[in-house]
């Protein structure tokens, strides 16, 4: 029944080259820790998406109660914490998930550099990187805002007025960041929200794709 | 299909060097013992992933993530501090090459410089070695930002007393005030301690006065004469008016510790 369903769908669409780019490669020797168990830096880029996916799964269900209004968000942040079922775990894996995918990126990072996995022809790969590395610390930094409590406010009170000493475009940038040229307030959480739930995403996303198709196309370096 | 000897590829990547592209992956021709990922790897890593997933659980469960009171505009007395990793970045803008009118080296030059390399270094450390010993220029550089980035971390969060800023900013529960704004004591205190030990007798500049231990006639005397870092004279007022004040510490101790 389901080879029928598939064979269904591949006289239309033709999945199977999809399948093989996905799933029917070979895992050479050097990066497998089962046969060297030093491979295991190799596993850090992998455990670095899968933190990504907790981060996204996680907070897509905190997004179900926070409220993106200063007079709401904080209460909110607080009812789930305090009432609603495991959403303490839920909540804590979000926070916890976001030191914890900084750390495996600079492990991945790290890994790279050192054994020069960068080097021609992974050069494009290894800028994309950075551009994660770059947008993840933008997903932390906006992260930080949303739960509109005394940390989260003068935090991003700090990093506004280290924004606004860019010379020539800093105030600009503080207005676009924050929504006023002053205040911080609602208008700025609101954009933090907009800006941590939608833009840093949708980036993060692309970039991802682009990574690992680069990774799929090029394969991954060969031992030192 | 050609594969195997012979075959030309881009450095050590899969991309084929003569342009007769177009080629199934495999990893045929790397020497040892490969695998196929689907599923016997895929099966290894699965369980890899289950073994982290447990260890990062066992860390949600036992630190419950932080929450702050509500954001007060107010709170003059509050020092804020960034998230961990960008605790290097905060550190380097307090030295004195870097912040005031050096802070364009502090937030343009030095991140610049330093994460600008990052992003080119592919291009800077351009020889063909792999090795860590073959580009010693690019590795001592990185360590070099590593060991930088490790004790401006190290020397900003040193001096952070975590635990008792936890404590000092704990979450107020909505709805759930002690304060008992019609006691004949709360004019005396929102006009003499308040902004010092909060609307919640919380702490602020000052101390919380939550669970204080002083008697009736101790908090009298410290409010007319101060103790520790409190100046003396934050109080104004009457006689009566400072006993009502002191009931009133002492009566929203008891309401608090119900």
């Amino acid at each position: 029944m389901l080879q029928k369903i598939y064979d269904w769908i591949d006289d239309r669409i033709d999945i199977t080259p999809i399948w093989r780019d996905i799933a029917d490669h070979e895992v050479p020797e050097h990066v497998n820790p089962a046969h060297h168990f030093s491979a295991f830096v190799y596993c850090f880029g992998g455990l670095t998406f899968f933190v990504v996916v907790i981060q996204i799964l996680s907070g897509m269900f905190l997004t179900m109660y926070y409220v993106p209004d200063i007079e709401n968000a904080w209460q909110s942040v607080y009812y789930l914490q305090t009432e609603v079922a495991h959403a303490q775990i839920v909540r804590g894996m979000h926070h916890w998930g976001a030191s914890v995918v900084i750390v495996m990126l600079l492990l991945h990072t790290l890994r790279v550099f050192f054994q020069g996995a960068y080097k021609k022809p992974r050069e494009l790969n290894w800028m994309v990187g950075v551009l994660i590395f770059f947008v993840m610390l933008g997903l932390g930094f906006t992260g930080y805002l949303l739960p509109w409590d005394n940390k989260a406010y003068f935090a991003t009170q700090v990093g506004l007025e280290i924004a606004e000493q860019v010379p020539f475009i800093g105030e600009a940038l503080k207005t676009l960041l924050a929504g006023d040229a002053t205040i911080v307030g609602a208008q700025t959480l609101t954009r933090f929200f907009a800006i941590h739930v939608f833009f840093l995403p949708g980036a993060l996303f692309a970039l991802l794709a682009v990574h690992f198709i680069l990774i799929r196309r090029q394969g991954i370096s060969g031992p030192l | 299909m050609h594969k195997g000897k012979g075959m030309k590829f881009v450095g050590d990547s899969r991309i084929s060097a003569n342009k007769t592209s177009k080629i199934p992956k495999d990893y045929s021709e790397y020497p040892g013992r490969t695998e196929a990922f689907w599923p016997n790897f895929l099966l290894k890593e699965w369980l890899a992933g289950a073994v982290f997933l447990v260890g990062f659980l066992c860390l949600v469960l036992a630190h419950p993530s932080p929450l702050e009171g509500m954001a007060d505009p107010t709170d003059a007395a509050y020092i804020p501090l960034p998230d961990w990793y960008f605790l290097f970045l905060y550190e380097l803008l307090k030295y004195q090459f870097a912040s005031g009118n050096w802070i364009i080296i502090g937030i343009l030059v030095i991140p610049g410089i330093a994460f600008g390399s990052l992003i080119l270094a592919p291009f800077l450390d351009n020889g063909p070695g792999r090795r860590p010993r073959q580009r010693p220029v690019a590795v001592g550089m990185m360590l070099l930002a590593l060991v930088s980035c490790i004790w401006l971390t190290y020397t900003s969060a040193e001096h952070v007393d975590w635990e008792t800023r936890a404590e000092q900013n704990k979450p107020i529960p909505p709805g759930e005030s002690v304060v008992d704004q019609g006691h004949p004591g709360y004019a005396a205190y929102e006009n003499s301690c308040l902004s010092c030990h909060g609307g919640e007798l919380e702490g602020g500049a000052g101390p919380t006065l939550i669970g204080t231990e002083h008697t009736k006639e101790e908090i009298m005397d410290i409010a007319v004469n101060g103790t520790g870092a409190m100046p003396a004279d934050q109080f104004q007022g009457s006689d009566e008016e400072l006993e009502q004040l002191a009931d009133f510490i002492i009566e929203t101790n008891e309401a608090a510790a119900e």
